[in-house]
């Protein structure tokens, strides 16, 4: 029976065991994911209070640490106002969409190599598409629907005005993000992430890695730049967060949301930047693989790095600049060190050195993401749009068009 | 009775007829000139999935060339159709098909 | 497995299909041909054309109806007035409509052979490679004039949109 429904190839074992496994990977990928979206915040809170010389929030948890829990406990017990004035079903829909279309494309995102864990090969990735660029293009298109509805069905002028500007900022820049993506797929030959990054395997000379920023005969240094740039417009980000300009539109097309719809919103920003980041670091950076080659000692670098945190943390714990410091940081550095020593045992550095890789890279990202946020002002909505059209656009074009000459001369 | 892991490629085919039937009925009997425009794109979203069935029946990718070609001139259809929308709208305030008739006279 | 897909996403497209007809609100009219899109989209997947699934989120749900929602939008247009005078288009036309629907319906199923069956996997030629090399090989010319055609649109959208400003 369950042959016939699931078609040949389909043993019931083997589609018990394939079941079972990707069952296990989602619950993973899912906590992992969520997690870091509630850290997300916290760290975006932090790091903006140090550009702005504050301290952020601490009071939650030893360095705030507890601050998104308690962010969401406040969000969950809010009153859940639903508006007299709104378009009930698609007010109800539009965050739902919004945050559904942020969070599905983590679906075809590799975080790393085949592993084996208990005797099981598989890849540490949920599933790998043959056009995994273009799914996550096309379910990131979608998701601008959960701004622009939210944007109508709030029925308030400042909300209709943030939809609209998100719906034209977003499909202007799709074009730059799209060109940009299409450039160094041509070095690579392949839309899949999975062999995207296995594409960019190896160093030259022994030490300079060949991810598409630094690989021949083009470097993508200008297009990982414009995509960059344009993952802040696509996912509203200062400088181009016009949709929800405080100062102009209140809060733009979330203005007339509270409690947990206005969390989705919330939630589905930070899945938006953590994708564009995973996908640059894809596609850019050369996912997971190190920067440095194990020859030259590149696998003891995590080690070193932890290392190195975990003697600073206990340092500033002995010499406590504040009073709960004397506990905090000492935790903080025997936990560092002991990551560090984790990175030394051989069976485990299979797995978490790509993973380490991964996720360091990604981090760079998501830390521009916030240091412009706290460095540059915001754009005028006209110096948006010329700026993608008129500046982008040709860069992108003119990019991909030498990219396209050198491979075919090249190859 | 079909197998559950196939499906008649008659389906498929029918399924398209009645998205353009329905976009047909849409284009005559919706008078918002958005409302007509989009059943247009229901009609050609309708010949797509017959271009895509019948390039599945023959094996060939040509089909899905040609429904490429419809989307990428879908693309610039609704570009203009909708700058004209706008200019119609700005000139007369309206977007009922059956109020921009001074031709017709 | 495919046959439940298949009935899901094609009750799901009819059944935005019809909303689309019956609602008299644009905004309404415009998610249920999203709706229709979505599904398609699934069912070209099953059909074995996992590019042009792609290119028909990112194409028609992405571009081209974020256009019609964002003029909409910008135009607030409100729902239709009623027409009296169109009863007998109605009275008419549905039963007509469903005539055609059945002809062709009947036409299809006496004259493709009932032996084939779609599955999911058995052709496997939709990918991004084999329609690149199609389309730069024997379709060079119509893929050409198509991007001319663009160019055109393109400018005809600017010279329209321009005289707006004025």
């Amino acid at each position: 029976m369950l042959h016939d429904w699931l078609g040949p190839g389909w043993s019931g074992f083997h589609a018990m065991n394939f079941f079972l496994l990707s069952l296990i990977k989602s619950g993973i990928v899912a906590f992992v994911l969520l997690t870091t979206l509630a850290y997300l915040q916290w760290a975006e809170r932090k790091i903006l209070a140090h550009v702005q010389i504050r301290v952020g929030p601490r009071r939650v948890g030893p360095h705030g640490l507890l601050q998104p829990l308690a962010d969401v406990i406040k969000l969950m017990t809010k009153e859940d106002m639903i508006p007299s004035h709104v378009s009930k079903l698609l007010y109800l829909f539009a965050p739902f969409l919004a945050v559904s279309m942020a969070l599905i494309p983590i679906a075809v995102i590799p975080f790393g190599g085949q592993v084996e864990v208990f005797g099981v090969k598989t890849w540490m990735q949920l599933t790998d598409l043959n056009v995994g660029v273009l799914f996550i293009l096309a379910v990131t298109s979608v998701g601008v629907y959960g701004v622009a509805l939210a944007g109508w069905s709030s029925n308030n002028k400042y909300a209709l005005l943030g939809g609209l500007r998100s719906s034209a900022q977003m499909i202007s820049y799709e074009l730059p993000v799209a060109l940009a993506l299409a450039a160094p797929l041509l070095l690579v030959n392949t839309l899949s992430l999975r062999h995207i990054v296995e594409g960019q395997a190896g160093f030259y000379l022994g030490f300079i890695p060949r991810w598409s920023v630094f690989q021949g005969p083009w470097p993508q240094i200008f297009s990982f730049f414009l995509f960059l740039i344009a993952a802040f417009a696509e996912t509203n980000r200062v400088p181009f967060d016009l949709p929800e300009a405080e100062n102009e539109l209140v809060a733009g097309f979330h203005v007339e949301y509270s409690s947990m719809k206005f969390a989705a919103f919330f939630m589905a920003e930070y899945a938006n930047i953590l994708t564009a980041c995973c996908v640059g670091t894809l596609v850019f950076l050369g996912g997971w693989q190190p920067l440095l080659p194990d020859s030259l000692g590149g696998q003891f670098i995590p080690s070193i790095v932890f290392g190195l945190g975990g003697a600073i943390s206990i340092f500033h714990g002995l010499n406590p600049a504040r009073k709960l410091d004397r506990y905090t940081l000492p935790a903080f550095g025997v936990i560092f060190l002991g990551i560090a020593a984790l990175f030394l045992i051989p069976i485990l550095q299979a797995i978490l050195l790509p993973l380490f890789w991964f996720a360091a890279k990604v981090g760079v990202l998501l830390f521009v993401f916030i240091w412009v946020r706290g460095t540059l002002p915001r754009f005028r909505y006209d110096q948006l749009m010329r700026f993608a059209w008129t500046v982008m656009f040709p860069i992108a074009m003119v990019n991909l068009l030498i990219t396209g000459l050198l491979v075919a001369l090249t190859s | 009775m079909p197998q559950l892991n196939s499906v008649p490629l008659s389906w498929y085919l029918i399924l398209s007829a009645i998205l353009f039937g329905l976009g047909i009925a849409g284009f005559l009997f919706r008078r918002n000139i958005i409302t007509v425009f989009m059943s247009i794109e229901l009609m050609l979203n309708a010949v797509n999935l017959t271009f895509i069935t019948f390039s599945y029946k023959l094996r060939q990718v040509d089909g899905h060339i040609m429904s490429f070609f419809v989307m990428v001139v879908a693309a610039a259809e609704a570009a203009v159709g909708l700058a004209i929308i706008l200019t119609v709208f700005k000139n007369r305030q309206t977007l009922d098909i059956d109020e921009v008739e001074s031709m017709k006279y | 497995m495919d046959l439940i897909l298949f009935l899901v996403f094609a009750a799901i497209a009819v059944g935005c299909g019809i909303n689309l007809v019956v609602q008299t609100h644009p905004i309404s009219s415009a998610l249920s041909l999203i709706g229709v899109m979505g599904s398609l989209a699934i069912l070209y997947l099953l059909l074995g054309a996992e590019f042009l699934a792609a290119a028909q989120l990112i194409v028609y749900a992405g571009a081209i109806m974020v256009l019609f929602v964002f003029v909409i939008m910008l135009l607030n247009a409100g729902a239709e007035r009623k027409p009296a005078s169109r009863s007998y288009a109605k009275l008419f036309g549905v039963p007509l409509l469903v005539v055609f629907l059945g002809l062709i319906a009947y036409i299809v199923q006496t004259f493709l052979p009932k032996t084939e069956g779609v599955q999911f996997g058995k052709f496997t030629g939709g990918g991004a490679y084999e329609i690149g090399i199609k389309l730069f090989t024997d379709y060079l010319l119509p893929f050409e004039i198509v991007s001319v055609l663009i160019l055109v649109a393109i400018f005809g959208a600017i010279v329209l949109a321009r005289k707006e400003i004025d």
